[in-house]
C-alpha cells in the first residue's frame, strides 16, 4: 500500500517563486530503518518510473521497476537497508501534480500547475525525510532524471547525505536531449484529444500524442546495436510485407505496443512537466559556469556509473561532474560499464553494475 | 608474489602518516589498502579496468576508472600529498609529461621503473641479439605494453633534466632485497632489477 503524507502546515515555495498548497506526496519503503538511523537509503526514480520500485508493482501487477535490484538479498539488500522511494512532485503516481485536485477551483490543475524543477523534487524529498525523522541518508541512488536528483541532493543538501551513486545521468540536458523532448511535448500538444491540456473536463487523454512521445523518447533509450540485435528487419506475424503502413516490421509493432501500454499509466500533462524539469536542470549554469562549484559543501562518498553504449547520456557528462568532484578534492570513484543496451542499461541486468553498488554500499554502511 | 610485498613495503616507507595518496594505476587496490591500514592515509586511485575499480570499492577505496595517460589532468595542482606511479611510467605514451603531471598534481611523487639495464637484459642482447625477454619483462616486444623502457640512469637523467629532485632512490635486485646506492650507481645499474624513487620538485 503506497503511503501518502501531506504537507498542509506550511507553503512550499518552487524555484519559479510559486507556491504549491497542500503538498502531498506518495511513497513506499522497504525494509526497517535500525536503531541508529544509518541505513536508510532514497532511491530517486526517472522521468516515467514511481515509488514502486521494488517487489510487485500493484498496479502492473508486474515487479517494481527495480526489482531486479533493490529486494531482499539483492544488491540494495531490504533485509539490511531501509529504502525510501517516493513519487517526483509533478508526476502522476500520487504526489502532487499537474493531475491533482486545485484546491481553489475544485477541478484538477491541467496546464495551471507550476512549472517545477529538480531542486523541488528533491526538496520536497528532503520534507519527506524530516517527516520520517531521519537525519542522515545512508545514501541516495538514482538513475537518468533520478541522478539529476542525486546530483541535486550532492550539491543542495550535503550535511544530509553520507554517500550517494548518480547513474546515466548529467549536470544538464544536452541541446539534443532537450530536442527530443520538445519532440515529445509537441507530439502531445498536436493530438486535438489535448485540449491545452484540459482533456479531464472532456473525459479524454490524448492518446495518440503521449503514444508517440514514449515511441520517439523510447527510441533514445536504446542503441542501434541493441534494436538492430532485437529485431533487425524482422517482419512481425507475417512473412511478406504488405505494402500498406500496417506495423509490418516488428521494430514497428514494438514501439506501437510501447506507447499503447504507456498512455495507460502515464498522465500526458505530468509527462510535459517532469520532461520540463529535466530540460531546466543545470548546475553548470547555476554556478557561473563551474560544476565544481556546485560541491563546494560535500563532504559524502560518490560514486559515479556511466555506461558505455549510453547516448543519450555518455559517458563524457559522468567525466564532467567526476572532473568537477576531484577539483573539490571530493571522495569520487567512478566507473564506465560497457554494456551496448544504451541508456536504459540502468534498469536492466547488468552484472557489473550490481556488483559496483553492492561493494560501494556495503563499504559506505561498514564505515 | 614476494617480490612486490617488498616493493609495496618500500613505497609505504616512504609515505607519510595520515597523508592524501593518489596510485595511478592501482589495480586491485592491494597497495593503497595497505597504506591506509599502515599509514592512515586518504586513499584514491586510477584504474583503466572495470574490475579492478569495482574490486577497490568493495574493499572501501575511491577509485576512477580512467587512462594515466589522458586523465591526470582533470586533477587540480598539488591535490595529493603523494602520487605513485609503480611500474607504469615504461608504458605511457609520453613518461616525460606523465612525470611532471605526477609533480604538478602531488607535493611528492613515488615512481618505480623495472631498470632495462639490469645484466640479464644486457647479456640477453649481447647473446641473441633479439629484444630481451627476462623473467620481469616477459612479453616479445611487439606485444609488450612497455614502450618506452628506461636504465635507472636513463630516470635519474631525465629528473635532472626537469629539474625534479630525487629525495630518496631504492634499488632492489632480484629477490626483493635492498641494495646499497651511495656512490655505487653504476653496480646498481648492472645488477638491480628495479629503482623506486620519491620525487619532488625543485
Amino acid at each position: 500500500m503506497t503511503k501518502k503524507i501531506t504537507f498542509d502546515n506550511d507553503n512550499f515555495t518552487l524555484s519559479s517563486g510559486k507556491v504549491l498548497f497542500p503538498l502531498e506526496i506518495a511513497y513506499e519503503t522497504f525494509g526497517k530503518l535500525n536503531k541508529d538511523k544509518t541505513n536508510a537509503i532514497f532511491i530517486c526514480h526517472a522521468l516515467t518510473g514511481e515509488q514502486y520500485v521494488s517487489e510487485i508493482n500493484p498496479i502492473t501487477k508486474k515487479p517494481g521497476w527495480w526489482d531486479i535490484l533493490v529486494g531482499v538479498k539483492k544488491p540494495i539488500d531490504t533485509s539490511k537497508y531501509f529504502v525510501i522511494c517516493s513519487n517526483v512532485i509533478g508526476g502522476c503516481m500520487g504526489s502532487t501534480g499537474p493531475k491533482s485536485i486545485n484546491p481553489k477551483t475544485g477541478q484538477p490543475y491541467g496546464l495551471s500547475f507550476p512549472v517545477i524543477t529538480i531542486h523541488d523534487m528533491v526538496k520536497s524529498q528532503v520534507m519527506l525525510l524530516d517527516y520520517l525523522k531521519i537525519d542522515k541518508l545512508l545514501s541516495v541512488i538514482g538513475g537518468s532524471m533520478g541522478g539529476m536528483q542525486v546530483l541535486e541532493w550532492m550539491s543542495s543538501f550535503p550535511e544530509r547525505i553520507k554517500s550517494a551513486i548518480p547513474i546515466a545521468t548529467a549536470a544538464n540536458h544536452s541541446s539534443q536531449n532537450i530536442a527530443f523532448h520538445e519532440v515529445g511535448r509537441q507530439a502531445i500538444m498536436a493530438d486535438p484529444n489535448w485540449h491545452d491540456g484540459k482533456y479531464f473536463e472532456y473525459e479524454i487523454v490524448p492518446e495518440k500524442g503521449l503514444s508517440v512521445a514514449r515511441m520517439t523518447a523510447h527510441i533514445t533509450y536504446l542503441s542501434e546495436v541493441a534494436l538492430q540485435n532485437k529485431f533487425g528487419r524482422n517482419l512481425q506475424d507475417r512473412s511478406i510485407k504488405t505494402f500498406s503502413f500496417d506495423a509490418d516490421f516488428q521494430v514497428e509493432s514494438y514501439l506501437r505496443y510501447q506507447g499503447m501500454n504507456f498512455v495507460k499509466r502515464f498522465d500526458a500533462n505530468a509527462y510535459l512537466y517532469l520532461t520540463r524539469a529535466m530540460d531546466y536542470f543545470d548546475l553548470i549554469s547555476e554556478n557561473d559556469g563551474m560544476l565544481a562549484n556546485a560541491f563546494n559543501d560535500l563532504n559524502a562518498s560518490i560514486c559515479i556509473i556511466s555506461f558505455s553504449g549510453d547516448w543519450l547520456f555518455p559517458t563524457s557528462e559522468s567525466r564532467k561532474i567526476v572532473h568537477a568532484l576531484n577539483a573539490k578534492g571530493v571522495d569520487v570513484s567512478f566507473i564506465d560499464i560497457a554494456s551496448n543496451k544504451g541508456h536504459d542499461a540502468f534498469l536492466m541486468d547488468e552484472p557489473d553494475m550490481f556488483i559496483t553498488i553492492d561493494g560501494f554500499l556495503k563499504a559506505q554502511f561498514d564505515k | 608474489m614476494s617480490k612486490n610485498r617488498q616493493d609495496f613495503l618500500v613505497i609505504n616507507d616512504m609515505v607519510t602518516n595520515n597523508s592524501k595518496v593518489l596510485d595511478v594505476g592501482c589495480d586491485d587496490g592491494s597497495l593503497l589498502k595497505m597504506l591506509q591500514e599502515s599509514k592512515n592515509v586518504d586513499a584514491r586511485g586510477i584504474e583503466i579496468s572495470a574490475e579492478g575499480v569495482n574490486t577497490c570499492l568493495a574493499k572501501g577505496l575511491s577509485a576512477v576508472q580512467g587512462d594515466a595517460n589522458l586523465d591526470l589532468e582533470m586533477y587540480p595542482e598539488n591535490s595529493f600529498d603523494f602520487v605513485i606511479l609503480s611500474k607504469t611510467l615504461q608504458s605511457m605514451i609520453e613518461p616525460k609529461k606523465t612525470l611532471e603531471e605526477l609533480l604538478r598534481i602531488g607535493k611528492n611523487a613515488i615512481v618505480s621503473i623495472p631498470n632495462f639495464a639490469h645484466w640479464k637484459v644486457r647479456l640477453y642482447l649481447l647473446l641473441h641479439g633479439r629484444m630481451p625477454v627476462t623473467p620481469s619483462l616477459p612479453d616479445t616486444w611487439y606485444n609488450t605494453e612497455n614502450i618506452h623502457l628506461c636504465t635507472i640512469n636513463d630516470f635519474i637523467n631525465l629528473c635532472e633534466e626537469l629539474e625534479i629532485q630525487i629525495i630518496k632512490s631504492v634499488v632492489l635486485d632480484k629477490k626483493g632485497n635492498l641494495l646499497n646506492f651511495a656512490n655505487r650507481i653504476k653496480s646498481v645499474n648492472l645488477i638491480g632489477e628495479q629503482g623506486i624513487f620519491l620525487l619532488k620538485r625543485k
